[in-house]
């Protein structure tokens, strides 16, 4: 099952390595990872997306997190009223006569393009992994020269429902 | 601004280097001994060890590794850290394994590491290696130092870390540039560690649920691991144990958490544990587990692991309940403290009568045996004696093996903190210089490290420590001229074929312990034995004493790999 785990840390030397490091060590399948600066200074975020067997797994994996003297909170989020992005900047092929056609197809995901050059266009996209997905999958057709994502990020809602659900429960295989 | 020369004077004398920081935070951590070794990336260590009068001492080794598994010897036989000085590069190297070894086992070190001078990190400098790369997987910790105010600060929350919790090691990389700094001496050493809160208390609730289950349960088991004896905790698991009746399983590491050769005690459990140890889990109904992490070398095949019995897992690391076996009522604590809130329950104990019988009756019909020779020496008989000789006290330490099992089994410890060993990391070489530390940590006590031939060489520079320091360890080799268990399993799983596990040419180890000027003995029949032993144990100094023992002797009884503990082989002759 996937899960997205968030995982507070402070920003000490070797951090990320340390993590990514036991996760691995300990034979855990990491997706996706993305960590970034929390309002608070010394304070780090990182969002992992993981894919793990069972709960017994995945009980390990957020014990071992939080045994790390860094480590100061862990979250899983999967199950809770969560937002979650990714961005993705995608060079694609665009000639005179798909130009156009991509800028329109594009304009309904709020995609931006951010580059263009005689023969590609560069466009960037924000949002949950499944948009991005189907952006990227509307735009291979055209030829795909160059493709990167983020990973995700991710924020418990301010409001939880009572019954939790999940924007996630259905995240389909991305990254 | 008029200067006078008092107060220059007063400056000066308040400007010390970064190796004076440290030899300060060594002193105000309580610090008695330090092993180690010099080399150039810390040279303004030790030359800070000689400039300074330094409340502790300084052992200096022959090897790196000596010096850390002396240190974890000492640490322990001592219950304090254990502190080690190498330099970088292949000093530092040479330490992983004691550091893995002490991860595996929770002992807590501390470990300072040189570095290449900072403005040469990263260049391939000569002797450099990326310590904190190289340890990260196998520390609770570590640390590069690259400000020097933080060396007070650093040297501090690594004490800290080492000795809290579940104890276990923390390395500190100091680059030279950081040692030779002529620096003020005023930097704070106060610490916050907002994601390093061990949770020493347990929940009284959950408590309460395991005195719930024990009053109901009909065949309790109680498993005794190392938890017990670093959180100090054998007086209250004694008066647990004879509170409730409960029949008590030690680990390998735990042996000496309840007193060995006790009514309730059913000895080891495990691969070479007792039968009715490892029957007794197999048929438990209820398993107490304080203080041991259900390593595979005691569950044999998880899935035959006490199959009927409700888990109960006191352990200070989350992250151990529930890792390998199903836990119905986790509990995190110190196991001191979790005992004691046990204790202040009622005692409506179930009806244990008929299982205390059954217990009893299978320790009599399936006691540990072994096969009497008269040379060369069965070895069995020997720890045995070795067990009388000493009445039991001494501090025993060994390597891993055949020699390590037959300790484990037939010299029952009925003292805490009296067995050195290495169990998780199964380190050849550890048991000569553990026994160094832990006679340092025990002058006046008496220590023998119980070796096999093939451990032995692996760490028996360290001969010279015993010389220098006068220290009055008896080493004892049990001497079969092979890697006994290496040479065992090729028996028993690989059709004889002995690949590489037999030895041809091992050195006359009493000519060796003579030329460090040492005491050397030789024994090889058994009538001897007894006289021998006394002499050795009566000698004002260190003894080696090479024992030649039986090497056809197989460790038994057996769990073979990947079967269950109610499926052990060679239970009786």
């Amino acid at each position: 099952m996937k899960r997205i785990i968030i995982a507070t840390v402070q920003d000490r030397g070797g951090v990320l390595n340390r993590i990514t490091g036991m996760l691995n060590r300990r034979q855990f399948n990491i997706e996706s990872i993305s960590v970034g600066a929390s309002d608070v200074k010394g304070i780090s975020k990182m969002t992992f997306v993981v894919e793990v067997s069972d709960k017994q797994k995945l009980e390990q994996l957020t014990k071992q997190l939080n045994k790390q003297i860094d480590v100061i909170k862990v979250l899983d989020v999967t199950d809770k009223a969560i937002v979650t992005r990714e961005l993705a900047l995608v060079k694609v092929v665009a000639t005179n006569q798909t130009r156009a056609e991509i800028m329109t197809l594009i304009s309904a995901f709020r995609a931006d393009v951010i580059d263009i050059s005689k023969d590609s266009l560069t466009i960037q996209v924000t949002g949950k992994p499944e948009k991005v997905d189907a952006l990227i999958s509307l735009l291979r057709p055209y030829g795909i020269k160059d493709l990167t994502k983020t990973g995700l990020t991710a924020f418990p809602r301010g409001y939880q429902p009572e019954q939790g659900f999940s924007e996630l429960n259905s995240i389909s295989a991305h990254g | 601004m008029k200067v006078n020369a008092n107060q220059e004077v007063e400056v000066k004398s308040n400007l010390v280097t970064g190796s004076d920081l440290l030899v300060q935070a060594l002193e105000k951590a309580g610090v008695e001994v330090v092993f180690g070794y010099p080399g150039g990336a810390v040279l303004p260590i030790y030359d800070a060890l000689h400039r300074n009068d330094t409340s502790f001492k300084h052992v200096l080794s022959r090897h790196e590794q000596g010096s850390i598994h002396a240190a974890e010897g000492y640490a322990r036989v001592s219950g304090k850290p254990g502190v080690v000085i190498a330099t970088s590069g292949p000093g530092a190297t040479n330490l992983i394994t004691g550091i893995t070894d002490a991860m595996m086992d929770s002992i807590p070190l501390v470990v300072f590491t040189g570095q290449v001078a900072e403005q040469v990190i990263g260049t391939d400098a000569f002797q450099e290696a990326d310590m904190i790369g190289i340890t990260t997987p196998v520390t609770k910790y570590n640390y590069q130092v690259n400000n020097i105010a933080d060396l007070p600060r650093i040297v501090n929350e690594a004490f800290h870390i080492a000795t809290t919790g579940r104890p276990g090691p923390v390395v500190i990389d100091i680059p030279k540039s950081i040692s030779e700094t002529v620096t003020i001496n005023d930097y704070e050493d106060d610490f916050y560690l907002p994601g390093y809160q061990p949770t020493v208390y347990p929940n009284p609730m959950q408590i309460s649920k395991i005195t719930d289950v024990l009053s109901k349960a009909e065949r309790p088991v109680l498993l005794a691991g190392a938890g017990i004896l670093l959180s100090g905790a054998t007086e209250e698991l004694k008066q647990f144990v004879n509170n409730w009746e409960i029949p008590v399983v030690t680990t390998l590491l735990g042996l000496g958490s309840y007193p060995g050769g006790d009514n309730l005690s059913l000895g080891m459990g495990g691969m070479h544990g007792t039968y009715t140890a490892n029957t007794a889990i197999y048929e438990s109904d209820l398993l107490i587990n304080i203080g041991a992490r259900f390593d595979d070398r005691l569950t044999g095949n998880l899935q035959h692991f006490a199959p009927n019995a409700k888990v109960a897992h006191i352990d200070i690391d989350p992250a151990e309940i529930g890792k390998n076996v199903k836990t119905a009522i986790p509990i995190v604590a110190d196991a001191k403290q979790a005992l004691n809130v046990l204790l202040q329950q009622e005692v409506k104990r179930g009806d244990y009568t008929k299982w205390l019988d059954k217990l009893k009756s299978n320790q009599k019909k399936y006691p540990l045996w072994y096969d009497r020779g008269d040379s060369p020496i069965s070895p069995q008989w020997l720890i045995e004696q070795i067990h009388e000789k000493s009445k039991g006290e001494a501090v025993v330490t060994t390597d891993v093996g055949q020699h390590q099992m037959w300790a484990a089994q037939f010299y029952p410890f009925k003292n805490p903190d009296n067995w050195v060993t290495s169990g998780g990391l199964g380190t050849m070489g550890f048991g000569f210089p553990a026994a160094i530390g832990a006679q340092i940590a025990k002058p006046d006590h008496l220590v023998i490290s119980v070796v096999g031939d093939g451990g032995f060489q692996m760490t028996l520079q360290e001969l010279a420590i015993l010389k220098s320091q006068n220290l009055p360890v008896k080493v004892v080799i049990l001497n079969n001229d092979a890697l006994g268990m290496v040479r065992q399993w090729q028996e028993t799983f690989y059709e004889k074929r002995y690949s590489h596990s037999l030895f041809s040419e091992n050195p006359d180890f009493v000519k060796l312990a003579e030329s460090y000027g040492i005491k050397g003995m030789r024994v090889s029949d058994e009538k001897d034995v007894p006289k021998v032993l006394e002499e050795a144990f009566s000698h004002d100094g260190p003894v080696v004493i090479d024992c030649r023992i039986d090497r056809d002797t197989c460790v038994y009884p057996m769990i073979a790999p990947g079967k269950g503990m109610h499926e052990m082989i060679g239970v009786t002759k």
